[in-house]
């Protein structure tokens, strides 16, 4: 069991290591000159210079890779020893010159919009597709049953940036039932936070909870056919019981995967659902950073959510072990 | 009657697998619908260029004398001024056909989508056939590689690497606009798209390869590529197909999300992802130029998704609903 968490983790830093070899030296080595591109509109041969000493551009790529990693673990320096040194504590992912910030503070200042979005559409996401997909599978071929599988290719076929729209023209616009979607600390103003949040919750919400729908249903009726079910029901459990403790929880064991990978990718940045609804999280920093091309930005986000899938990969794969019995034991 | 005559009154009919399949997917009525609008997408997308002369405009063309200069040039009539000259109405601030639009915008959005379709599916199939047929080294480096691009997070790359690669393009000497954004566009869906297509592909080889006619065709002397491309390949089609039209639906919305994100297709031309994101600082006061592209591709996206599943199920005896 250690060894296996221990061969995961190692597996998982290598896929990071590639990704940001394969990030960092995509940016920093095709674009024609990132110090010209940090410099911005009023630049002046002397603030590009400055710019290309301070970001270390005039090192080799090497270099400037291995003091970029140095920089997540130990912290680094910029421009040592003149009156401009700032210190950059770790975890350092850079310092972008256009916004005049250091990466990870843009990243901290970010985060909590994009944790509200994904904590409170994944809560509802998993019980309106789990609610749906085990009534449709008890009450198999009826017409909650149908309703329920047609939520769930409506909610399959339609996309955030269309539905968020509509959203939010008919309960913002027309009937001003919510506020319009942006962010507010819960911890200042909870009222508003959750008026704010709302529709993009419900949006995210409804869109993924039909692929939940649709796995529980159909997990749930190949388990209901297998032989260890009859065997529960000869022994005379009851209904509850076989359906609840046994069928539900063999059920929802491929479940907790696409679970961890979802929340993993919509913790990176809910790229389409930030940008639609104007919340100033992660993904909206990343695309802000792209239109812009703000490289030390685009670069951490991209690390940051990278970690998110890895780590949620990891997680998922431990999880397994304890809710499968098969996986434990080989 | 005598025994003899068996033979003729009761012959059972011998079916290939794939004939089974085409008669399953012949009496299913959904299957029908969904193909049925998946065509029409198509064919107006093919039979665009025919509208401009039936309309007598452009899609490019402004029309200003649809718009009502003191509502901030929004279209005149009601429904985003839907009228017999403009089937779908007019585009606020600029006139511009809505019906034009929204089928050069079908032409331009599904054949990026099908060309990446085609694009990651010859890639997932042949990476996924040599890393399940060779194994050792080689699978370990494409199940890495595939660990890897399937840790990136997507949309977030693609947007980011958009500007790179298109600049690598200008530098080759292709014009700036569509002429580089389309290519790229194909190239970062595929990119991200394979490795969903090539799992499957790898998991069926395995089983695959150690079977008696592959372990014959061996005896027989024959070189690897003709076990992997003459015999096993062959025997793909069914799970590849399927695998490929549930994946449709998907390349179709990515391509969407991604123009709607700014990275993708660019103005003059037309896109159904465009058309959504030009409606974004209208949908308070026009709300049909957001509901004409965002409902088609919600009813072609559900097509695919209905067929995909009805050519799951035709395939595959065993999932039965």
């Amino acid at each position: 069991m250690l060894s296996y968490l221990v061969r995961r983790i190692v597996g998982g830093i290598t896929v990071l290591a590639f990704v940001s070899i394969f990030v960092f030296g995509l940016f920093f080595v095709i674009p024609a000159d990132p110090a010209r591109l940090a410099c911005g509109k009023s630049c002046t041969p002397e603030l590009m210079a400055e710019i290309r000493h301070g970001l270390e551009l005039d090192q080799p790529l090497q270099v400037q890779y291995f003091r970029f990693v140095k920089g997540i673990f130990f912290g680094r320096t910029y421009l040592p020893g003149t009156e401009a040194a700032l210190h950059c504590t770790a975890p350092c992912l850079g310092y972008s010159y256009q916004t005049d910030e250091l990466v990870t503070n843009l990243l901290k200042d970010r985060v909590p919009a994009t944790l509200s979005i994904a904590i409170g559409a994944s809560i509802l996401w998993v019980l309106i597709g789990l609610s749906s997909g085990i009534l449709s599978a008890l009450r198999r071929g009826t017409w909650i049953d149908k309703f329920s599988q047609g939520f769930a290719l409506a909610g399959a076929s339609l996309q955030i940036y269309f539905v968020g729209l509509v959203l939010q023209f008919i309960f913002v616009d027309k009937l001003a039932w919510f506020h319009a979607p942006g962010y507010v600390s819960p911890f200042e103003d909870p009222k508003e936070w959750a008026l704010e949040m709302i529709l993009p919750w419900l949006t995210l919400g409804f869109l993924l909870s039909a692929i939940y729908a649709r796995l529980t249903r159909a997990g749930m009726i190949e388990v209901m056919s297998e032989d260890y079910i009859r065997t529960a029901r000869a022994k005379g459990l009851s209904n509850r019981t076989i359906k609840f403790k046994h069928v539900l929880r063999a059920a929802l064991t491929p479940i907790v995967t696409v679970f961890g990978l979802d929340l993993g990718g919509l913790l990176g940045g809910a790229v389409i659902t930030e940008y639609v609804f104007n919340i100033p999280g992660l993904g909206k920093l990343a695309t802000e950073a792209v239109t812009n091309v703000d490289l030390p930005i685009i670069v951490g986000t991209v690390l940051l959510a990278a970690v998110f899938i890895v780590v949620a990969n990891i997680l998922v794969d431990l999880l397994y072990m304890v809710l499968d019995p098969k996986v434990r034991l080989s | 009657m005598s025994v003899l005559d068996l033979d003729n009154s009761t012959r059972v009919l011998g079916r290939s697998p794939s004939a089974i399949a085409w008669s399953h997917l012949k009496s299913d009525k959904t299957a029908w619908v969904s193909a049925g609008v998946v065509f029409f997408f198509i064919f107006i997308g093919a039979i665009a260029p025919i509208f401009p002369h039936i309309l007598h405009t452009d899609p490019d063309a402004f029309h200003p004398e649809t718009l009502d200069e003191n509502m901030g040039a929004m279209p005149i009539g009601s429904f985003g001024g839907i009228s017999s000259a403009h089937w779908f109405g007019v585009e606020p601030r600029t006139g511009r056909d809505i019906f034009l639009r929204f089928v050069f915008g079908a032409r331009t959005s599904l054949s990026i989508a099908l060309t990446a379709t085609i694009v990651a599916t010859v890639i997932g199939v042949f990476i996924g056939l040599i890393s399940g047929f060779f194994g050792g080294k080689i699978d370990q480096f494409f199940s890495r590689l595939m660990e890897i691009v399937l840790a990136f997070p997507s949309i977030l790359f693609a947007l980011a690497v958009t500007p790179v690669l298109e600049s690598v393009l200008t530098d080759a000497g292709i014009p700036q606009g569509n002429a580089t954004r389309i290519p790229v566009m194909i190239f970062v869906i595929a990119t991200f798209g394979w490795p969903y297509i090539a799992r499957i592909v790898r998991g069926q080889v395995i089983s695959l390869r150690e079977r008696e006619f592959i372990e014959a065709a061996k005896a027989l002397g024959a070189s690897k590529w003709h076990l992997v491309f003459r015999e096993i390949l062959p025997n793909l089609w069914a799970p590849i197909l399927v695998t490929v039209a549930l994946n449709i639906p998907t390349f179709i919305t990515t391509e969407a999300a991604l123009t709607f994100l700014g990275a993708g297709v660019i103005e003059p031309t037309s896109d159904w992802g465009a058309m959504l994101l030009a409606s974004v600082p209208f949908y308070g006061v026009d709300p049909m130029y957001t509901f004409i592209p965002g409902i088609a591709l919600f009813i072609l996206v559900l097509a695919f998704n209905l067929l995909g599943d009805s050519v799951r199920d035709a395939l595959d005896p065993k999932g039965s609903r």
